[in-house]
């Protein structure tokens, strides 16, 4: 299958190791198969703590298949600088849009839609779905 | 009138004060935030300066977008895309105008905090940049000076707030009795502007 259409899938975190973990933890729980095209954009360019829209830029473009991007973030200026980019700017390839998820269950969530060829309303559908699961 | 040499100056006056203040403002983060306000700001705003001396934008919508876009690429914390979106909403809104009157920007500048205002969820009172920018640019239509006064005024009655925004708002009630850093920047910017004014009438 080829993965032309799929919808690509960002994470944001403010730290790398976070973000990287994340993408990897969804890509394996999305099983065999081909799996949608995810990118990790956690931290700093530095490799500290915080966010880049350069990263989120960066992992923006090498998901891009055309089918649209889902960008989850964890929080505080992970949130506010993917909307800021979608609001204002040109940096992020068309298509692309916040997801408002949690963002390991989102994640997983997303990966598994995405995989499945779902377009990137029911992506967004699946990860926002993960918050109705409760714990306790 | 207002030329694009001048929002060059504001915004290298911005970066001067900011660098001389990055140590009390990253002080004030401590306690309630997560202290890397002054030194996020300091990066960003360096940043502003060196590529505005680099590019020097034609007019003053120009200058602003640009400058808005540098801190969201650069600051690398929640002060990034706020502050930049305020530089680059104000900027677009004053189009492509080569000069702007004092009313112009007064009004583009109210799009720009309504776009902050928007971006953050946030509102007066909340204890964000916003306690300092809404009446600094209420007053803005009045004077440079009053603007700056009123920035100032709104920054201080941060003190007794709760957060109800931001990192500071997971403290709860001992978030109060901390000036907030951000209205505290904020501030700065309006003593750039009237620095700015000043300098450009000697």
């Amino acid at each position: 299958m080829s993965d032309d259409k799929l919808v690509g899938i960002v994470l944001v975190s403010h730290s790398g190791a976070v973000a990287e973990s994340v993408a990897a933890l969804a890509t394996a729980l999305a099983g065999g198969g081909a799996t949608a095209p995810v990118a990790p954009a956690g931290g700093t360019e530095d490799g500290g703590f915080g966010t880049s829209s350069e990263l989120i830029a960066r992992a923006a473009a090498k998901v891009d298949r055309g089918a649209g991007i889902a960008i989850l973030t964890d929080l505080g200026s992970a949130v506010l600088t993917v909307k800021a980019l979608i609001a204002e700017g040109d940096e992020l390839p068309d298509g692309s849009r916040l997801v408002d998820a949690p963002f390991v269950e989102g994640a997983v969530a997303a990966v598994v839609a995405a995989s499945a060829g779902a377009d990137v309303d029911a992506v967004q559908a699946a990860a926002a779905e993960a918050y109705s699961y409760r714990k306790a | 009138m207002l030329d694009a040499a001048f929002f060059r100056h504001w915004l290298t006056s911005a970066a001067a004060l900011v660098d001389r203040e990055a140590e009390r403002l990253t002080q004030l983060d401590s306690p309630i935030g997560d202290a890397d306000h002054g030194s996020n700001l300091q990066r960003g705003f360096a940043a502003v300066a060196t590529t505005l001396e680099k590019d020097a934008p034609a007019t003053p919508g120009a200058v602003l977008t640009l400058a808005g876009r540098q801190l969201i690429s650069t600051v690398g914390g929640a002060s990034g895309p706020l502050y930049g979106t305020l530089l680059r909403r104000t900027g677009k809104a004053l189009g492509d105008a080569a000069e702007v009157s004092e009313q112009q920007f007064a009004d583009a500048l109210r799009t720009g905090v309504d776009a902050v205002s928007a971006l953050g969820g946030a509102a007066p009172g909340d204890k964000t940049m916003l306690d300092a920018l809404v009446p600094a640019v209420d007053a803005l239509g009045e004077s440079f000076g009053a603007a700056r006064d009123a920035a100032n005024e709104g920054a201080l009655a941060t003190t007794p707030l709760q957060a109800r925004k931001g990192r500071a708002s997971y403290l709860g009630e001992r978030s109060i009795g901390h000036q907030d850093p951000g209205a505290t920047s904020s501030a700065l910017l309006f003593d750039a502007l009237v620095q700015t004014a000043e300098a450009g009438r000697e």
